[in-house]
């Protein structure tokens, strides 16, 4: 005999009595764990729609427009290169990539190209390490995150760069070029291209996109600089931001930081899509308020009447020696059991219903969070001692002798 | 076992009812005292108070020499647990608990591991004769069978006092005559009993009667 048998012994034997409060605490989890279980992935499903868009926020001069940026990729007005360094030194969360550029026109063998300046991540590290801590040290959260690529010219980073408008290494003498450029030029990799007078070699021919981004030839954009002219300058920052920190104003913030810029978000196509986990993030805290009132209120209920009831063993087990801490902790370990098969129970039953019905409700696959049980356990734990703790302490407080007279 | 001008009186719809009224006793060790008197007249008060279990309203109670009350109530279950053990007219087992583990209570509550606790257990409910009862449920036993168990369990710990308020007020004559046979036997092993009881013939078993009436304890007559 141990206090855990005793405790478990009495939950065992009078178990239609505890099965109420057990109900009302794993339906709630239960919701809850669903709901963040589709949520996760309904946002893991966003993210991903915003990544087959690339950047998601621009930062662009105030007299630009998205459609000017989107059909022409080309605008004679500039601001300093220096905001890309306020960005990746600020503290705005939710930044996953950075890419300022300077487009300039070009002219090779009489058909019309852009020399676009991009700057590769290594110099943001760099950046970063030197500021303590950066844009890139920053969590990501598992939204636009960008996969490490070593060795800059797998076709991995092609398609990084294609994508995420992404790379890792970039020297100024090295240029990728798109696909339709290669086609016109008859350029492949490894060969040499004059471009601007400065002579670049090409270390990689991007994939088709069907975009501006085919007549493209990236360079460095500090060389880019040099060529044109135009001192530290840059037309346009492309960022890919979280979506949830864009429907949390994200760019709102980089306006505040920028107010000379003008920034804009690509996200229309996903707005409802945004706006639905919005939605079920804030349904969750409701659930989670009403297990927190309906949980608590049926437990601190049951755990009363059960010391009513057992005051009569509560006055036995003090004769028999029982101080009253013996007794407080029989019936917070009770309230612990009580708690971690709630939390438990409806972590299963709540992946169940996420993994049946996500695909039905939200039109995508979900797949178990093992992570959520831990949440589960926690909460419902904590809401069976909370709820207990004034049950339990009236019960360590029973007058042995009153509970021992009364027939 | 020393009682000093003990009064305890509870409060009852606001009048005060004086259940206990200037008592004293000693009571040595090793003795066999029977407790008799009407209904009412403060018997189960008396058994509280000596058990550390009642705080009395006036006077003080002394248990080898310390004086009970002034104690801590949680060095007061100490004590209990160690030295003092009750049996109730209607036995107080814990109902969904087996024999077994009812008599293993005390045990664990006094930090005793499972397998010693097993092994005490269940050599004194084969002492009471239940050897072959181990595993049932109160209400799976007769009730002589129960008020049995709760007397291994009193033995649990090896008390020197045992407190027993009418211990066989529901029992056949019988089986009562089985736990006063019990009890007996608990005090030629050197506890001291303390009984109390309705029926002459219980006390008679005792080594002398203490008489209450009204809160009061009346001059001895043996
Ligand atoms: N908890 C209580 N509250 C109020 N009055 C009580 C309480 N317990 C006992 N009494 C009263 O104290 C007196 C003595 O009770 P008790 O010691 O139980 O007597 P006995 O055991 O001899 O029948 C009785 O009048 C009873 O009504
Ligand atoms: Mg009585």
């Amino acid at each position: 005999m141990h206090l855990r048998k005793l405790v478990w012994r009495e939950m065992f034997e009078r178990k239609n009595q505890l099965a109420t409060s057990f109900l009302a605490i794993l339906l709630g989890i239960a919701v809850v764990v669903s709901i963040k279980n589709i949520t996760f992935y309904s946002e893991k499903a966003v993210a991903a729609q915003l990544d087959a868009l690339g950047a998601n926020v621009l930062v662009l001069p105030k007299s630009v427009s998205l459609q000017d940026y989107y059909s022409a990729d080309m605008q004679n007005d500039e601001f300093p290169e220096e905001y890309v360094n306020r960005l990746a030194l600020s503290d705005l969360q939710g930044l996953d990539n950075l890419s300022p550029k300077l487009s300039v026109p070009v002219k090779l063998k009489d058909r019309g190209f852009t020399l676009t300046g991009i700057l590769p991540k290594s110099e943001f590290q760099a950046k970063a390490m030197w500021a303590g801590a950066g844009i890139f040290s920053r969590p990501a959260e598992g939204c636009g995150t960008v996969a490490d690529v070593p060795g800059a010219f797998r076709p991995e980073a092609k398609e990084m760069l294609v994508r995420q408008r992404v790379i890792e290494d970039l020297t100024d003498t090295e240029a990728l070029i798109g696909a339709d450029v290669a086609a016109i030029l008859g350029t492949k990799e490894g060969d040499r291209l004059d471009v601007l007078g400065r002579s670049f070699t090409v270390t990689a021919v991007l994939p088709q996109t069907g975009t501006v981004d085919d007549s493209r030839i990236f360079a460095h954009l500090h060389t880019v600089q040099e060529l044109a002219g135009k001192g530290p300058v840059i037309n346009a920052i492309e960022i890919v931001g979280c979506c949830k920190e864009i429907s949390g104003g994200l760019v709102q913030k980089i306006n505040k930081l920028l107010p000379d810029a003008k920034v804009v978000t690509v996200t229309q196509v996903v707005d409802t899509q945004v706006k639905t986990n919005g939605m079920m993030a804030r349904l969750s805290l409701i659930f989670l308020g009403i297990i927190v009132l309906v949980g608590g209120a049926s437990i601190a209920n049951y755990m009363y009447a059960n010391v009513f009831e057992r005051r009569r063993e509560i006055g036995t087990l003090m004769a028999l020696g029982a101080g009253s801490a013996v007794i407080l902790k029989m019936f917070l370990l009770k309230a612990l059991l009580l708690g971690l098969a709630g939390g438990i129970c409806g972590y299963i039953l709540g992946t169940v219903l996420a993994v049946a019905l996500g695909p039905r409700l939200a039109g995508i696959p979900v797949l178990p969070m093992p992570m959520l049980v831990l949440w589960a356990v926690g909460i419902s734990v904590a809401i069976a001692l909370a709820a207990s703790y004034f049950p339990a302490r009236r019960a360590a407080r029973l007058d042995p002798c009153a509970t021992l007279q009364e027939m | 076992m020393r009682l000093e001008a003990v009064s305890k009186s509870y409060s009852h719809r606001g009048r005060m009812v004086a259940a206990l009224d200037d008592a004293s006793l000693e009571i040595t060790p090793g003795d066999f005292v029977a407790v008799v008197g009407p209904s009412g007249s403060g018997k189960s008060t008396l058994l509280l108070v000596l058990g550390g279990m009642l705080s009395p309203s006036a006077g003080q109670v002394f248990l080898n020499g310390r004086s009970l009350y002034d104690l801590s109530p949680n060095a007061r279950a100490d004590m209990r647990r160690k030295k003092i053990g009750f049996v109730f007219q209607t036995f107080n087992l814990v109902p969904y608990l087996t024999a077994l583990e009812n008599v293993q209570i005390p045990l664990f509550l006094a930090g005793l591991d499972e397998a010693t606790q097993k092994q005490r257990a269940t050599a004194l409910l084969e002492r009471v004769g239940l050897g072959d009862r181990l595993d049932h449920k109160p209400p799976e036993l007769s009730i002589g069978e129960q008020q049995r168990v709760a007397l291994a369990r009193v033995l649990a710990n090896d008390p020197e006092i045992i407190l027993a308020d009418e211990p066989t007020g529901n029992l056949d004559p019988e089986t009562g005559q089985q736990i006063l046979d019990l009890l007996a036997e608990m005090n030629r092993e050197g506890r001291t009993v303390v009984m109390v009881t309705h029926d002459p013939r219980a006390a008679a078993r005792a080594k002398r009667t203490l008489r209450l009436q009204a809160g009061r304890i009346m001059p001895t007559t043996n």
